[in-house]
């Protein structure tokens, strides 16, 4: 809205031609897939591969089959008519340009989403799909409620997706594969083995949450503060929909369990009837939709449960009957919104007479909603009827819920598309008048698709429903035949029930408002247990903080020493490594002299007051290592050890010198505990080094480095020849990191006076 | 507190450590040495230098910022990787050139890696005096 009403710049040429080159896009994929019809029809899947990342099995391939297909046709081609309808819902917008690059990112992810025939490539897409969507979601970024709507969905649906990847994980790991081709062909295997529970666990988490199924729902109506153009692309027809999609093609390798028979069906139906629910107690236009949507996404997850013929046909059928009728009633709204300056439904009515096309479009897309013949949906409703009666689990529960959602979608269905244009008078802050061509074409286009199919669904049976039906089902399932009229039979009385209930509910609505909103102020609400949980997450991560990062130096020394002793010590006893201090022979006098020299040092260190005395006994300790370097004629380190105990001792006394003298008191109380500590530390080194030392020790690259060092690299000092030559590129690494380091301090001595006092 | 003795004694150390620092990166590849210990010695000279004379001068007898020689040093090493590349090989091959070589005798030779030795060299006396320096002005 805030979008429309930007209209005071120009579109400048640069951006309606990013605008048309967006539409041309589009368009052009779905001429290409257009072409893939006749084979898929006639029962062919279309591939293409290429290596991508052999090593970690990741390829590039694709595929199109009945299923992908479908997806990729309501993509590209309600893609095109968005963004037609966008090139003039958003001219004038400053960020026009961008919105479109947005838009065809979120296109062409999705694309790849559907059309990936390996697991970890649709992982990638998928997450695309959710970065895009947070940009589009949090587009009109100066408003607040924007930035958080896109926020929660991005943690919602990339929790989820974090989920997925481990699942995709497993299930590479159990089926040797990620070929989506080869998964299918193992499903027994996968079923049967004992990590099919977490598998499906992981998966229904990231199909669960991208669908936005109860309790993942709250994001979805929230993400209605993206432009309306976003939410008839995203929310109603593409986006959410890739849960579905990855539940239809899992179908045929995680399904025909009774946990996913029952964990489909509960949360389907859950989230249908509680949405359908929530949807007529809204009275903004995009917010009914975006409810209508979750019933929608509920009805589908219902369907995919069961694995029966009818079940996946009325699966199929609705997802290709919804996109229609979703998208262009959200384009409606969007029309609606753009003429009159609001979407509130008791601010609309009598529009008719101002905007006859929108008025019908928007009539034949929510008859076809509501489920009359001869519309699509009709069709769709009648083979839901089918589908719930054959579910395996409850036909009753399932017809049940399925029923009375589409008695609410008939009510949801007017007060979209009949109130705000027949009933009543407009009290709207703009007088109404027809919206432009633009914004006309995608929702008439796609309300007459409803009906057309409907009327003749030849159309979309062979080609569309029934290889779909054969990707989902593994070719297993005959899928039913789409008839506008079967006789007179339970589904049909079944639909004659649900029209009478919907009407009488639609006469009844405002009383039922009313006792909806009753009731929803005591029920428990989502997206403020959302808040409260990531209250909660900063709450907890600023206690850790406190904790972990105190700014006292004592307490980090302390924590590292102590994850050491933990870590090491523990493993050490634990594995029982550790065999005990083997004999020790052939001591000579001058090793006591660097021992005793170590000891002494230490023992200085310990006791002084003096930090200066404490810094020439911890060189004296330094200088004992050195010799025993000697004494192991290793002179290159200990002519560096050296050097290095010579600097900080210097350095130490530069800044010793501004320091205070130790305090006796206050140092003594924690001097015995540290002793102790470090007492401890002391001994779980030993006992590595004493442990490393007894065992074997492989001299391969030792004798490797003594026979070439002088062949290859004319050099008969080994440790230098390794540095500069044979691992030259790793000591290149490490003199940036000295020079970084020297830099770093510097910076630090160097920088803001404020900051350092 | 400036001493006289100190001063005196610290500019003969100071060439004598910086000479003493260069034979040790020349010798390091036959026995101990190497640029690290080279360039560890060459910044203990200098450090005494600093120690003796104060800051100021030691930063002025070093003529260039340490932080730059610590630059260069990277660069030099960076280079002297690429080098390789005249003769196709892969990065940090060692390239060598043995001038005057005879049957029996090898000759002077000069090496990539001896670059690439001078650069690691660089790199800690620039690394190390960049933090003594600020250090010593600071406290």
């Amino acid at each position: 809205m805030a979008a429309a009403q930007d209209n005071s710049l120009p579109t400048s040429p640069g951006q309606a031609l990013a605008g048309w080159v967006s539409v041309l896009i589009s368009v052009a994929f779905f001429v290409g897939f257009w072409q893939a019809l006749g084979p898929v029809g006639n029962g062919e899947v279309l591939r293409w591969s290429w290596e991508w990342v052999p090593s970690l099995g990741i390829s590039l391939s694709f595929l199109i089959d009945g299923l992908s297909l479908s997806f990729a046709l309501l993509i590209s081609g309600i893609g095109a008519l968005v963004m037609l309808y966008s090139t003039k819902y958003l001219a004038g917008h400053k960020h026009f340009a961008r919105f479109f690059l947005y838009l065809t990112l979120f296109m062409m992810a999705m694309l790849g989403l559907v059309l990936s025939d390996n697991l970890l490539s649709l992982f990638v897409f998928w997450e695309l799909t959710s970065i895009t969507s947070y940009l589009l979601i949090g587009f009109s970024h100066t408003s607040a409620d924007s930035r958080r709507s896109a926020l929660q969905a991005l943690l919602v649906t990339g929790g989820g997706g974090l989920a997925l990847l481990a699942g995709i994980i497993l299930i590479g790991w159990v089926a040797g594969t990620y070929e989506l081709s080869e998964i299918r062909a193992q499903g027994d295997l996968i079923r049967e083995h004992g990590l099919y529970l977490t598998i499906f666990v992981l998966f229904l988490l990231g199909a669960f949450t991208k669908s936005a199924q109860i309790p993942f729902h709250f994001w979805l109506p929230n993400a209605m503060a993206a432009p309306t153009p976003v939410s008839a692309y995203l929310h109603s027809a593409t986006m959410v929909k890739a849960g579905i999609y990855l539940l239809a093609r899992m179908h045929p390798t995680l399904a025909e369990t009774d946990v996913w028979l029952w964990t489909l069906t509960i949360a389907g139906s859950a989230t249908a009837v509680f949405a359908s629910f929530m949807a007529v107690k809204q009275t903004d236009l995009k917010q009914i939709l975006a409810y209508t949507t979750l019933m929608a996404l509920g009805t589908l997850t219902l369907f995919l449960a069961a694995d029966t013929g009818y079940a996946i046909t009325a699966a199929m059928t609705f997802l290709i009957v919804h996109s229609l009728y979703k998208a262009a009633l959200f384009m409606i709204a969007g029309a609606v919104d753009h003429s009159t300056g609001t979407r509130e439904i008791d601010r609309l009515g009598g529009l008719a007479r101002a905007m006859p096309i929108t008025t019908a479009a928007a009539a034949l897309a929510a008859l076809s909603m509501a489920g009359f013949p001869p519309f699509l949906g009709f069709i769709g409703k009648e083979l839901k009827y089918y589908g719930a009666l054959a579910v395996q689990s409850e036909p009753l529960l399932v017809a049940g819920a399925v029923l009375l959602a589409n008695a609410l979608m008939l009510v949801a269905a007017g007060l979209v598309a009949f109130r705000p244009f027949w009933r009543g008078t407009h009290s709207t802050p703009m007088t109404p008048h027809e919206a432009p061509w633009q914004l006309l074409a995608g929702p008439v286009i796609l309300a007459v698709l409803g009906a057309l199919f409907g009327i003749n669904s030849d159309l979309i049976a062979n080609t569309l429903i029934k290889p779909g039906v054969a990707a989902i089902s593994s070719g297993e399932l005959e899928p039913v035949e789409l008839k506008l009229w079967a006789g007179i039979n339970l589904p049909l009385i079944l639909s004659g029930i649900t029209i009478t209930l919907g009407i009488v509910l639609l006469i009844v609505h405002r009383r039922m408002r009313a006792f909806l909103l009753a009731m929803e102020a005591r029920l428990p609400s989502f997206d403020r247990g959302w808040d409260k949980f990531l209250d909660g997450m900063k709450a907890t991560a600023a206690w850790q903080t406190r904790i972990l990062q105190s700014g006292v130096m004592r307490y980090y020394l302390y924590v590292i020493f102590a994850t050491l002793l933990v870590a090491v010590g523990g493993t050490l006893i634990w594995t029982g490594a550790f065999t005990g201090i083997p004999d020790i022979q052939g001591v000579q006098v001058k090793h006591w002299v660097v021992v005793f020299l170590i000891l002494a040092g230490t023992a200085l260190t310990t006791i002084t007051n003096s930090r200066i005395a404490g810094i020439a006994g911890l060189g004296a300790v330094g200088i004992g290592v050195a010799l025993i370097f000697i004494i192991y004629s290793a002179p290159d380190v200990a002519i560096t050890q050296l050097l290095v105990e010579t600097l900080i001792v210097v350095l130490f006394a530069v800044a010793a010198l501004r320091l205070p003298m130790l305090k006796p008191e206050d140092g003594f109380p924690n001097r015995k505990l540290d002793a102790l500590f470090a007492t401890a530390i002391g001994a779980v080194v030993a006992a590595i080094m004493i442990t490393v030392t007894t065992g074997p020790i492989n001299r391969r690259l030792t004798e490797y480095f003594e026979q070439s060092s002088w062949i290859d690299a004319y050099g008969r000092n080994i440790v230098n020849v390794i540095l500069v030559d044979f691992r030259a590129l790793d000591t290149f690494g490490e003199i940036a990191v000295v020079a970084v380091a020297g830099i770093a301090a510097w910076a630090i001595l160097k920088g803001p006076k404020e900051d350092a006092k | 507190m400036k001493s006289i003795i100190l001063t005196a004694g610290a500019r003969l150390l100071v060439a004598l450590l910086l000479v003493f620092s260069v034979f040790m990166l020349l010798r390091g590849h036959n026995v101990p040495g190497g640029g690290f210990i080279g360039g560890l010695i060459g910044a203990v000279g200098f450090v005494v230098y600093a120690i003796a004379c104060g800051t100021s001068e030691a930063r002025e007898a070093l003529r260039l910022a340490p932080e730059k020689i610590a630059m260069a040093g990277l660069g030099i090493a960076l280079f002297s990787g690429f080098m390789a590349f005249v003769m196709a090989d892969d990065p940090f091959t060692g390239q060598w050139l043995f001038i005057g070589a005879t049957e029996t005798d090898k000759g002077l030779p000069l090496s990539s890696v001896l670059v690439f030795d001078i650069g690691v060299y660089l790199v800690v006396m620039g690394a190390i005096l960049t933090l003594v320096f600020a250090l010593e002005e600071e406290v």
